[in-house]
């Protein structure tokens, strides 16, 4: 507190030097405005970014494995030639559902999902959509709130019954405003009652299992419907696909053996497929990967806002040792009055921060406005962090004491005798 | 055998100031400045010196040495019996700032500071509170006769008024000795006498001063006086008291 007493009155020496020297001291301020005004800008954008490209990834569930069936490159082996043309057979079977199921440790639950294009009709309007062929697990284990009436149920599945769940996108494309919960759609050749409508996956940076429109329906009743399999044919019907199910969905126990499961998932996989129709995506990777991203993408920011905020303290120790030539005779008076080196230095350090950090606290300002104004024109996520206000602010206090140094040793070193006799 | 304690040449107790063949040489070039070329003289607690010479003598040399802001080449300087050449620039500066106070020819008063906080920047250094330091410079600045003044800047003032708060400053933390470097140069006579009536005020109340001048009768104010010619003493009287 008496330290404090001690500077105040050179912390309002310090004022009313910048308030003498208005311009001079905006004009200098200028650089640590900007440089800090960019700090905390960019680094709300960078966090807008990587926030909502680790939420997506997060709604996967970090505790998820996502095996998904893939067309194997190049390949023909697996094909059984039909009248019809060739018919690509691959993928993940029922069996490895139950291997994965049975075999590896740590599994709470397994989801298999078969999805295909199909188009569903409502009167006069139709809509390609995805079908979804799954069992309830799938809502939990992709967590999507609903938005009416209910999702999948055992007894769905049980019975085989002709129901579906709808993404609001399918709901809004097909429906339109008419009666949506126990409405009747056709898809393809069925006839199913609409029991439930879901909310659509936002903001898609990763390859989300449902973006689009999208209907549920249990898998039995697909099973029973479309086949065991779903067969696409393309081409003029020259060429097939036959994929059992597209995607299964492992939930594990709990994320510390997300990675060891997967691995383990692998293991199986590769021993019963010959060629590799699957890939394995662990949510928990992306989550790495998508932070190991953001560490780049702070350093790549950081060395751009470091250059501006250098800048800014080279401007400000130009007008400290443009001061101190100006102030050599106070200097000199001071010293003959008895101040020792050390409080020429602190009064001259504080008339640098009083500088940087009021070229701070300016360009925290702007560093929050910034963002609000790229969100309002472009739709753009920023989040701006309060560790990031008050890492600018130690930076400009920081620039402060480190561009002062230098000028106040400078004013300190002078001969008093020289300094006084200075004009 | 003859072994000598060093300390033979130790200032007596009322001895505030002693030198001892004190020299300042300047080295400009190839030549050598003699600015002092072996002085030696001591000045009692109280006394009322002047320092006479022509310019160029080496009277602010003398000053600057006597006032801590310079050191002698060679030779020893006693300030209230210590040695100065034994003492480095943070115990210089905490002499000048409680044990000298200087009063200079062009005032040399902080242009951006008021009357008021002039005064105060020495009780500044020395760490008196803010209300101490209001007090004791609202003191001081009456006893000058500057008490109407206080919220002014020194650019609102006559050169008179000036070296008042010069001296006033001086005061400031109750310093034992009190330099004065032609404190009269740059004022008129009748500004002069009343300059040379606050140093008379001060001397009785028993601060020592040191007055450089060389203008005899600002000279005859003083109670004893050194002349000084070339850098060495010409003549010096002794103290009438
Ligand atoms: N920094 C310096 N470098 C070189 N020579 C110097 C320096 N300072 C003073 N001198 C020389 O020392 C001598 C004494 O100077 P000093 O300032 O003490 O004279 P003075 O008696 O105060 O004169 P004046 O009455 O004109 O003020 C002069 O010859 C001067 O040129
Ligand atoms: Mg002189």
């Amino acid at each position: 507190m008496k330290q404090f007493l001690y500077l105040w009155p050179f912390v309002k020496l310090g004022l009313t030097d910048v308030w003498r020297h208005k311009t001079r001291s905006f004009l200098t301020m200028l650089g640590v405005v900007f440089g800090v005004g960019s700090v905390i800008a960019m680094l709300a954008v960078g966090e807008g970014a990587s926030q909502q490209a680790l939420d997506s990834i997060k709604r996967l569930g970090s505790d998820n494995i996502m095996v998904q069936s893939v067309k194997p490159s190049g390949e023909e082996g697996g094909s059984t030639g039909s009248q019809r043309g060739t018919l690509a057979v691959y993928g993940l079977l029922y069996e490895d559902e139950e291997r994965i199921r049975q075999t590896v440790p740590g599994v709470l639950m397994t989801v298999p999902a078969r999805m295909t294009r199909r188009i569903a009709r409502l009167g006069e309007r139709q809509l390609e959509m995805r079908v979804v062929e799954t069992v309830p697990g799938w809502f939990e284990v992709v967590q999507r709130p609903v938005m009416a009436g209910r999702v999948l149920s055992l007894n769905d599945l049980e019975v085989r019954a002709n129901v579906c769940v709808l993404t609001e996108h399918g709901v809004r494309r097909l429906l339109a405003a008419e009666g949506m919960i126990g409405q009747r759609i056709r898809i393809a050749s069925g006839v199913f009652e609409v029991i439930g409508i879901v909310k659509n996956e936002t903001g898609g940076t990763v390859r989300a299992p449902d973006s689009e429109a999208d209907a549920y329906i249990p898998i039995t009743t697909g099973t029973r419907l479309f086949g065991e399999a779903s067969i696409r044919y393309s081409a003029g019907g020259m060429e097939g696909e036959k994929v059992e199910l597209s995607q299964i969905i492992v939930k594990m126990r709990d994320t510390s053996v997300v990675e060891m499961g997967s691995k383990a998932i692998e293991a199986v996989l590769e021993r019963f497929h010959k060629k590799s129709d699957y890939r394995i995506d662990v949510p928990l990777t992306l989550l790495r990967e998508a932070e190991r991203t953001k560490r780049t993408y702070n350093i790549v920011l950081g060395t751009i806002a470091g250059i501006s905020l250098l800048v800014g303290g080279i401007g400000i120790m130009n007008i400290m040792l443009a001061s101190v030539t100006e102030r050599t005779k106070e200097i000199g008076i001071r010293r003959a009055i008895g101040a020792r080196r050390s409080r020429i230095v602190v009064q001259f350090l504080i008339n640098t921060c009083v500088l940087s950090i009021g070229g701070g606290v300016v360009g925290v300002l702007l560093g929050v406005g910034i963002p609000l104004i790229i969100t309002y024109f472009t739709d753009m996520p920023t989040v701006v962090q309060p560790y990031s206000l008050l890492l600018a602010f130690g930076i400009s206090v920081a620039i402060g004491i480190l561009f002062g140094l230098y000028p106040a040793m400078r004013a300190a070193s002078l001969d008093p005798i020289e300094a006084l006799r200075h004009e | 055998m003859i072994v000598r304690n060093r300390d033979f040449l130790r200032p007596a107790a009322d001895e505030v100031i002693r030198l001892e063949n004190v020299r300042r040489h300047y080295v400009v070039g190839d030549e050598t400045v003699k600015a002092l070329d072996g002085v030696s003289f001591s000045i009692k607690k109280g006394s009322y010196w002047s320092i006479m010479g022509s310019s160029g003598s080496g009277k602010s040399t003398m000053l600057n040495i006597l006032g801590c802001l310079d050191r002698p080449s060679s030779g020893t300087y006693w300030l209230n019996g210590g040695n100065v050449a034994e003492m480095d620039d943070n115990a210089l500066s905490d002499h000048r700032l409680k044990n000298l106070g200087f009063v200079f020819q062009s005032f040399h008063l902080i242009p951006q500071l008021t009357v008021c906080e002039n005064i105060e920047v020495p009780m500044l250094y020395i760490g008196l509170s803010q209300s101490d330091r209001k007090g004791k410079a609202e003191a001081l600045a009456a006893k000058v006769g500057m008490e109407h003044r206080l919220r002014h800047l020194p650019s609102e003032l006559s050169g008179g008024q000036r070296q008042r708060v010069a001296v006033a400053r001086a005061l400031a933390n109750d310093p034992a000795v009190l330099l004065a470097d032609e404190p009269t140069g740059n004022l008129d006579s009748t500004t002069s006498v009343q300059i040379m009536d606050l140093f008379q005020e001060l001397s009785e109340q028993g601060k020592t001063v040191i007055l450089v001048t060389h203008e005899p009768d600002i000279a005859a104010y003083a109670k004893a006086s050194i002349v000084l010619k070339d850098g060495v003493i010409l003549t010096a009287t002794e103290d009438a008291k």
